[in-house]
């Protein structure tokens, strides 16, 4: 049998980590920093908004974090949690460490469909993070109207205060609520998708990011209010492992999550969401 | 040249495999090892079964060996040619700490390229999932691609299907019919012969240093009327290009559940299958003699299975928690959702999984009743027995 492709030899491996540079590290709240990255050497294609890198820390391992910020030098940003051994050893680096990326991969959220319409938002807790350039980009002009809803377990836990400050001076309409809060808080308490079911206008797209369930019922509210699930954008997540759907392992139905996902139709998933355990 | 010769059986073989020896390949076939036909490196067509046959059943396996001088009248084992291509544990790299940041290198592709001598029909097909999946990606896999790369393919009739192969039901049959360099097909009906038939141009300069005869009408169709034989052992059993569609809506089946209280969860099926091509990638960190500071990391790929708990973890918690959502994860992914993951089915119809169940769960079965099929071979009944 003739070969089908020539083998990588001596060339940059598709699962080799990337040398880059920590330049800033901001804390956005107890266990969720930023970091900002510089290439040492290859600088990867700059990712979209929506897109994920494999990030990976000499000595301990590898995981998938959204892309939260881009800039035009090849720098990126990543707001990570400290949640396993990984993300722990990423959120403790100090300017001037050196962490691996390759990347980036998978689907982005679809920024050209919503030139001149109404377009919805919704983040839960650090699904902000993978909206943050969408919002850039959308708060820059482009759709008609854009609301922004936040929503957080805590008020200490609401990320991107600076950006959500600017986005506001762009004229977008940003929501913020939390689960629970203390007196001193002096704005809505409740889940976003309490928010967005009291929204009273029907949005021409939504982009939905959070815990599978928040976006469940959050997509849902979205369409009772009048968005079409054609138009229904959700971010999922399985065990991105590989990056590059060779591994498997973040299969959900038909889709392997790193390759056609992680941004997806709603419409496209619903019925794979409605099953416990796929 | 020829395009067709007739071999001795014995003297051709082993003229065929030296023949590819010397073209500088690693000869990779079947021989007896352990009561079982495995593959491995064989340096002579005499390394290769002689009066071997098997037995196959849902959860059963058997050898038997008599004084036939019969080569390739068995059927394969738990062993797949994955294991050349794709193998079970492989370095895929190796990162070194160097002046602030690191340096990475990837194992050198293998000297010499493969010749798989014996493949059936099925196991061709899933080769040629393997490079559907690993190859035609965006990232292709450097290091299947590089012991991919030149594979000689002596392919070989399948003369005797087993009593858990379906391969006629889902897109294929006894005889390849494409993607091999040379076809054997064994031939007993007047003389116990090898018709050897060309598939390519290499092949076709290989059969021409092979000492044998011209091929003659009658020997081809004597090796029609092993196909014909082979195909009545095969009798329809599901629609497999129909199955994607008739599996869609089986997700809250009862039968998941009924299915779980049999299966271990093991992951036998997916070890066997040749076409499964899940993995796992594991850093092994080596630290400075004084154990203060990691300096290199070796990346390892092995396979894995989605019958494993922690395949689907996130966020260290298992998706798939259930054996019944693991077992639909691995039947609908083979019979549903890989055609449009792949644009290939990804079942071949070997039967291996059923084979090596050691709860006898015949996949064939267990599909038939979701989709509400009546699956005459009862293959699966071994389920009802006590």
């Amino acid at each position: 049998m003739a070969a089908l492709v020539e083998p990588v030899v001596g060339g940059i491996d598709p699962l080799t980590p990337v040398p880059h540079r920590v330049v800033a590290v901001d804390r956005e709240t107890s266990d969720v920093v930023t970091l900002t990255l510089d290439p040492l050497s290859e600088v990867l294609v700059p990712a979209l908004p929506g897109q994920f890198v494999m990030v990976w820390a000499f000595g301990v391992g590898e995981i998938p974090v959204s892309v939260s910020g881009v800039d035009d030098a090849g720098r990126f940003a990543l707001t990570v949690r400290a949640v396993g051994p990984v993300s722990n050893a990423v959120v403790a680096a100090r300017p001037g460490d050196t962490l691996g990326a390759r990347g980036p991969y998978g689907t982005a959220w679809p920024i050209a469909d919503a030139k001149d319409r109404d377009v919805l938002v919704v983040a839960g807790g650090l699904g902000l993070a993978p909206l943050r350039t969408a919002i850039d980009e959308l708060g820059g002009g482009g759709p008609r109207r854009l609301t922004v809803v936040v929503g957080a377990r805590e008020p200490d836990q609401v990320l991107f205060t600076a950006d959500q400050r600017r986005w506001r001076d762009l004229g977008v309409d940003v929501q913020i609520t939390v689960d629970a809060a203390s007196w001193r808080w002096d704005g809505a308490v409740g889940t976003a998708t309490d928010v967005v079911a009291r929204l009273g206008a029907a949005h021409d797209i939504a982009f939905v990011c959070g815990p599978e369930l928040m976006m469940t019922s959050a997509a849902r509210a979205a369409i009772a209010q009048g968005t079409d699930p054609a138009n229904v954008w959700v971010s999922l997540e399985r065990n991105m492992h590989c990056g590059i759907a060779h591994c498997g392992r973040c299969q959900l139905g038909a889709l392997l999550l790193c390759r056609d996902g992680a941004v997806v139709r709603w419409d496209r998933v619903v019925e794979l969401l409605r099953e416990r355990g796929r | 040249m020829d395009r067709s010769r007739v071999i001795d059986p014995q003297k051709g073989l082993d003229a065929l495999v030296r023949e590819l020896a010397a073209a500088g390949y690693r000869v990779v076939g079947p021989i007896v090892r352990d009561g079982a036909i495995v593959y491995d490196d064989v340096t002579s067509g005499s390394d290769l079964p002689t009066g071997c046959a098997s037995d196959q059943a849902p959860g059963r396996w058997r050898l038997r060996i008599d004084d036939e001088p019969t080569r390739f009248g068995w059927t394969p084992g738990a062993d797949s040619w994955k294991r050349f291509l794709a193998p079970a544990h492989q370095e895929v790299l190796r990162i070194r700490r160097h002046d602030g940041s690191w340096v990475s290198e990837a194992p050198p592709p293998p000297d010499r390229p493969l010749a798989l001598v014996g493949a059936r029909d099925c196991e061709l097909r899933a080769v040629a999932v393997l490079d559907r999946v690993l190859l035609d990606a965006d990232r292709p896999d450097a290091q299947y691609a590089g012991r991919r790369r030149d594979t000689f393919v002596v392919a070989t009739t399948c003369g005797v299907p087993s009593a858990t192969c379906w391969c006629t039901s889902i897109g294929g049959g006894p005889q390849p019919h494409h993607g091999f360099d040379l076809r054997l097909t064994e031939l007993h009906e007047g003389g116990h012969r090898l018709l050897v038939e060309s598939g390519s141009e290499l092949g076709t300069e290989v059969l021409g240093r092979i000492p044998g005869r011209l091929a003659t009408d009658v020997d081809h169709v004597a090796a029609e009327a092993v196909v014909a034989r082979a195909v009545e052992h095969l009798p329809p059993r599901l629609p497999g290009s129909d199955l994607p569609a008739l599996l869609a809506g089986s997700a809250s089946h009862a039968r998941w559940e009924q299915v779980a209280q049999r299966c271990l969860s093991c992951g036998n099926c997916t070890m066997v299958c040749p076409t499964c091509f899940c993995s796992t990638f594991d850093d092994t960190t080596v630290l400075t003699d004084d154990g203060s500071a990691p300096v290199e990391t070796v990346r390892r790929q092995h396979w894995a299975s989605c019958f494993e708990l922690d395949h689907s973890n996130l966020g260290g918690v298992p998706v798939r928690a259930t054996i019944a959502a693991r077992y639909r994860q691995w039947l609908t992914h083979k019979l549903e959702t890989w055609p449009a993951q792949f644009e290939v089915t990804g079942c071949v119809g070997c039967g291996r999984c059923t084979t090596w169940c050691p709860a006898a769960i015949d996949i064939v079965h267990e599909a038939g009743v979701l989709i509400g099929a009546d699956d005459r071979s009862g293959a699966g009944r071994r389920e009802e027995q006590p």
